[in-house]
């Protein structure tokens, strides 16, 4: 018998765990619902958009507003899937489960990351195919398009993602991490989304551009939009070195502070703290 | 017999080698706050044992099994799991152990056969030549009796099914001991007797097997051995039978003397009802002597503790079982 190194059986057995729970997120109604749902709305809400201009420009609002979308979306699946979906595994005793098991728990982790990851992916799909059909403008016809694309998507989720499974660590009870929905809402409203914010006062401008968010859309527009573009922004410029300052200063910060407190929320699992966790939640069921 | 007194040390029995213990435990002490919850629990357990630790509900039977599965971090003394301290055991020591957990809804879009393969595939780096790890998926699925429902939603079980699905995800490693708690709680009698069953194949196959319960009579048709948590000490430690017979030492006498009725308790009936010869002779009618069961033992003094009267009860059960 050859013998295998555990941490690397663990992240197979991870990978079969994230790609099952992509299966089944696509085969539940319920779930495919919640997915599609934001994706209907945006894509009518960028549909009636389409005929308003970006000002000082003839380009269309509503293509302007398809990358700022995925950039979102992105930032949203990131942060509150990974958030939403740790903080209802811990009081349900899935992570109890993964920390019963040998190397469980990194498992745990990997099928996380990969079920956020492919869903993210799944859900920016959702609403890009259908938009190029609906929309004008959008380029997503040269290489450089999309391997800009492909990046800023990628140190997106970094950067998201341990932010999210930190929050997620935080909330002992699933109903009050939907708190941090109100910060996320008012963020997306200042991060230039669905309207450039160049017109915003500079200290909100300033502001915007601590969080990830207004770099995911920005860094999106730079990849699907004429370069022409870049003029309304912030700077006039698209802003590469700085979307990869930022985003990467919030990958770097949220991979030390993550582990560190996955693995204080994982130690203090045990079989009671979830049963007094499904005792509160019954009680406000009944 | 290994009567324990109130400090954990054993009166009679003699302690065996730590090396073949299972499980070896010191003097373990818990404490919250201010309240101590374990004040000094001691006990070991051998291979193939079936150990019962049977207690009123929050005697700390939850607290002493956690600690020993490596989930909570204890205030003092000296426990050895597989020869290994669990507040600092490994993923290979992990690996021998089966921690069987009361499942809620987690897993609930996940199918029986799936989800079982999926946990079973973290153990396959730890098997050796003794044994080969994970279970067979579907060995596994016929062995708690779920095969009919394999392909069915895990949020589609029934509550005795959900039972038994997370006892096979507690012995998918093979594990060499296994931790229940409570693992009947709310089960039908049939799911209850078709669970002792499971229990017992899996003691057959030297698996080591540590729950708890606060139903006299499962531990009863389980335990090789019982061990009784009240006040935060182990009270009384020994088979059912041993149980049965040093507490059934108290007896109740009911007598008639010229058709007035009387009832009294003792330890020693026989010189009781000697006494009774003696002094009424002729007049004394409707002899009627019964042994307090272990069952009224163990249930009064469940009553006592639950009503707050913990130290009384335990005072006065431990008086008994001497």
């Amino acid at each position: 018998m050859t013998t295998i190194n555990p941490t690397v059986n663990a992240a197979r057995a991870g990978f079969a765990r994230g790609r099952e729970e992509i299966r089944q997120t696509f085969t539940n109604s319920q779930d495919l619902w919640n997915y599609l749902f934001p994706t209907v709305i945006f894509l009518v809400v960028m549909f009636f958009m389409r005929d308003a201009t970006v000002p000082g420009t003839e380009f269309s609002l509503g293509s302007r507003t398809l990358p700022s979308v995925v950039g979102m979306g992105i930032a949203f699946g990131g942060l509150v899937t990974t958030m939403m979906s740790l903080a209802i595994e811990r009081e349900d005793g899935t992570l109890l489960r993964a920390k019963a098991i040998p190397t469980g728990m990194f498992g745990y982790l990997v099928g996380k990351i990969v079920t956020v990851a492919g869903m993210t992916l799944a859900a920016q799909v959702l609403v890009i195919v259908p938009s190029l059909f609906l929309l004008d403008g959008v380029q997503l016809n040269s290489f450089y398009a999309w391997f800009t694309l492909a990046w800023v998507l990628a140190l997106g989720l970094i950067a998201t993602l341990p932010i999210g499974a930190v929050f997620g660590s935080l909330f002992s009870n699933p109903r009050n991490s939907g708190l941090i929905m109100l910060p996320i809402m008012g963020l997306v409203a200042i991060s230039g989304i669905f309207y450039p914010i160049s017109s915003f006062p500079e200290w909100l401008q300033g502001l915007a551009q601590v969080f990830p968010i207004y770099w995911l859309g920005l860094g999106m527009r730079s990849a699907m939009l004429p370069d022409g573009l870049s003029a309304v922004e912030i700077g006039e410029s698209w802003r590469h070195l700085e979307t990869v300052g930022v985003l990467g200063a919030w990958a770097v910060a949220g991979l030390v502070v993550a582990p560190m407190v996955l693995r204080r929320m994982a130690r203090r699992e045990s079989g009671s703290s979830i049963a007094e966790r499904r005792d509160r939640a019954m009680q406000r069921v009944t | 017999m290994a009567v324990v007194d109130e400090t954990g040390v054993p009166a009679q029995d003699v302690r065996p080698e730590a090396e073949d213990a299972v499980l070896d435990v010191r003097d373990l002490r818990m404490r919250y706050g201010t309240t101590d919850v374990l004040k000094g629990v001691s006990f070991t357990a051998h291979p193939g044992e079936v150990l019962v630790l049977l207690g009123p509900n929050g005697a700390g039977k939850t607290t002493t099994i956690e600690i020993l599965e490596g989930f909570r971090m204890r205030s003092a003394g000296e426990v050895r799991v597989l020869g290994v301290d669990p507040a600092h055991g490994d993923e290979t020591w992990r690996a021998d152990l089966g921690v069987v957990l009361q499942s809620w809804r987690d897993h609930g879009n996940w199918r029986v056969r799936d989800l079982l393969q999926q946990f079973g595939r973290y153990y396959a780096p730890y098997s050796n030549d003794r044994i080969t790890k994970p279970w067979d998926t579907d060995e596994l699925v016929e062995a708690v009796g779920l095969t009919e429902h394999a392909g069915k939603k895990v949020r589609r079980l029934s509550g005795g099914q959900r039972r038994r699905l997370d006892v096979a995800i507690g012995i998918v490693g093979r594990p060499r001991l296994l931790f229940l708690d409570e693992p009947t709680a709310g089960f039908d009698p049939e799911a209850r007797r078709d669970f002792h069953d499971l229990v017992h194949r899996l003691s057959d196959s030297n698996t080591t097997i540590l729950l708890t319960t606060h139903d006299l009579d499962e531990a009863e048709k389980l335990a090789d051995r019982i061990m009784i948590l009240a006040g935060g000490t182990i009270i009384a430690d020994g088979s059912a039978d041993e149980l049965a017979r040093r507490m059934s030492t108290e007896s109740e006498i009911k007598w008639t003397v010229d058709g007035r009725r009387f009832v009294h308790s003792t330890l020693d009936a026989t010189a009781f009802v000697r006494e009774l010869f003696v002094e009424h002779g002729e007049t004394l009618g409707d002899l009627e002597v019964r042994r307090a069961s272990l069952e009224d033992t163990y249930m009064s003094m469940v009553k006592q503790f639950e009503s707050g009267a913990a130290e009384a009860a335990v005072r006065e059960f431990t008086a008994v079982t001497r």
